[in-house]
């Protein structure tokens, strides 16, 4: 393997662990397309943060991308609360106007802004082993795997220090608050693990593959468990594997990385709900038709299967 | 006299002037009441009569807009461990990725501290929260795959992991089966006699008498609150009701003689 070759996938696997941690909470929560309005949303931060500092500097692209994302969360939040539009409206409402809002800006600045949609919708992952973090003039390797890196590191030790919070304000919220849980600092905390994630991964892999990752492996891993810890490990392996897989799919047929590794985690998700040993669509069939239930497994839980999700 | 005694022991739950809305418009208004302890009330009252906001107001819940109430003389966040909540069963999603007893054990998290895991006491406590409800052999079963009176059994015994003073319930009662029903109905007499407090919003008006010794009725204001003998009356439920309890009445009416006509039959 070349070396620009594990970058790419050292770049693709990160990225599919950072956002699978997060996204496993967030497809619990039925709030999946928070990812994608964020990932959405953020243009304009970025666009403005670019034409102010007229450099693809990190920080301050950091700092605009987190700020408009904070803007999404909070702005959903309040429309829901003040106004009587359900999340999923008010969530549309917020990232299509702020999305659009940043197509204006860089279009309307293109002279000056080194900034393309491709890049935005696909991002540019192929180009990562060539976009080195220099330290005091040492070669760190590609500054892509260091935020990865660093974001995925954080997730984990968000997850491991407070997975029974994070549990519990899962399944239950008002329990949690009932319970004197510190139910905003897990809101907000895991927010801005979604924040992060999607904005660390965006740069590299694109919108549509960042929603790509933080939905569909946590909602493959749901599919096949029905064990917490179970299936965030296994939305990070499906995830893992996904990147993999992706990769040498484009490199198969000489096409968008990103694409492909959406792609797999598409087929990935479909093979669970066929295959599923629990819930697969298979193993009903097969059940069905031998005419068994599993001792004990009511009707009603046969209906509502996790298929409706 | 009764004043005189709540002056000596302090009561349970106190709630003074509270009044809550929704985007403007008011669901719960000025409500003034204080709780006797050791005791089983059900707070009844029309849809939409603001029962379960006011459980969920007292729990904080949801803010009111102005009023307070008070545990054991004290405000909400000092004394959350001695309160536990039963929400109402749609209130969760049953498919999440999780088996009975890791539900009972969340009701132990409030005495445990940040970062820590639940230790060997915590899962005895939960195993003879399950016990109690009938539901011990159901402990490794998917909460997918349970009823639904059995899905209510498993809050019932995380509100019991949560070994609190005081348990508020929002329809335990709804739509579960007979066997189900027993054990709540059971459960809540052996909280009363154990000195606990408990406040169950029901929905049947046939079984409240039964069931419960002190009556809330409740339409956006409290209109009347007691013991059941003295509150549960025909003229209470028409102030609570007002122009449906023509056929409330009439139910309760007829319910009433269908049971004296079977005793008679049996004789």
């Amino acid at each position: 393997m070349a070396l620009f070759e594990f970058w790419i996938l050292l770049t693709a696997c990160l990225a599919a662990a950072t956002c699978a941690l997060t996204g496993s909470f967030l497809v619990l929560r039925k709030q999946a397309m928070l990812g994608d309005a964020i990932s959405h949303a953020i243009l304009p931060g970025i666009a403005i943060a670019f034409l102010l500092t007229a450099s693809r500097n990190t920080f301050p692209m950091l700092i605009g991308a987190g700020a408009f994302g904070l803007l999404t969360v909070y702005a959903t939040e309040k429309l829901q609360e003040k106004g009587r539009l359900k999340s999923d409206s008010s969530m549309g409402v917020i990232f299509t106007t702020l999305f659009a809002i940043g197509v204006i800006i860089v279009t309307a600045f293109a002279s000056q802004v080194d900034l393309d949609q491709e890049c935005i919708l696909y991002g540019e992952i192929a180009y990562v082993p060539w976009d080195i973090w220099f330290f005091n003039g040492i070669n760190m390797g590609p500054r892509p795997v260091w935020i990865l890196g660093f974001v995925c590191a954080i997730n984990l030790a968000f997850v491991v220090s407070c997975y029974k919070e994070l549990k519990i304000y899962a399944f239950d919220r008002q329990l949690a608050v009932s319970l004197g849980l510190p139910v905003i600092f897990i809101h907000y905390g895991l927010m801005s693990s979604v924040l992060f994630s999607t904005i660390a991964s965006f740069e590299s892999v694109g919108a549509i593959l960042v929603v790509a990752l933080i939905v569909v492996p946590p909602a493959t891993a749901y599919m096949l468990t029905q064990k917490l810890s179970l299936m965030l490990a296994g939305s990070v392996i499906i995830g893992v594997v996904s990147a993999i897989s992706g990769y040498y799919l484009a490199v198969a047929t000489n096409s968008s990385i990103a694409g492909a590794i959406a792609v797999m985690t598409g087929i990935f998700f479909f093979l669970a709900v066929f295959l599923s040993p629990s819930e697969g669509v298979l193993i009903r069939k097969w059940r069905a038709r031998a005419g068994e239930k599993e001792p004990g497994e009511t009707p009603e839980s046969l209906k509502t299967g996790s298929l409706s999700v | 006299m009764q004043k005189h005694e709540s002056v000596t022991t302090i009561p349970p739950v106190e709630v003074h002037d509270l009044t809550v809305s929704y985007q403007n418009k008011p669901v719960l208004w000025d409500i003034d009441f204080t709780l006797p302890g050791a005791s089983l009330t059900a707070v009844v009252g029309p849809n939409g009569a603001g029962k379960s906001t006011l459980i969920k107001a007292i729990m904080g819940l949801v803010e009111p807009v102005s009023g307070y109430s008070l545990i054991y003389g004290k405000p909400l966040e000092q004394m959350r461990k001695k309160i536990a909540y039963v929400p109402q069963r749609e209130s969760v999603d049953w498919n999440f990725p999780i088996n009975v007893f890791d539900v009972v054990l969340m009701g132990r998290y409030a005495h445990l501290k940040l970062f820590r895991r639940p230790g060997k006491g915590d899962r005895e406590i939960a195993e003879d929260a399950l016990r109690k409800v009938g539901m011990l052999e159901y402990r490794n079963r998917q909460i997918a795959q349970l009823s639904g009176g059995q899905q209510q059994r498993v809050f019932l015994a995380r509100a019991l992991a949560q070994q609190a003073e005081i348990y508020f319930m929002d329809e335990p009662f709804a739509g579960v089966d007979a066997s189900t029903e027993e054990h709540i109905l059971k459960l809540l007499r052996e909280l009363r006699a154990t000195g606990k407090t408990v406040i169950v919003v029901h929905h049947d008006l046939q079984t409240v008498s039964d069931y419960f010794d002190q009556v809330m009725l409740l339409n956006l204001r409290l209109v009347a609150f007691g013991d059941m003998k003295t509150t549960f009356t025909a003229e209470n439920l028409q102030k609570a009701y007002g122009g449906r309890l023509n056929i409330l009445s009439q139910v309760i009416e007829l319910s009433r003689k269908a049971e004296f006509v079977r005793e008679e039959g049996h004789e």
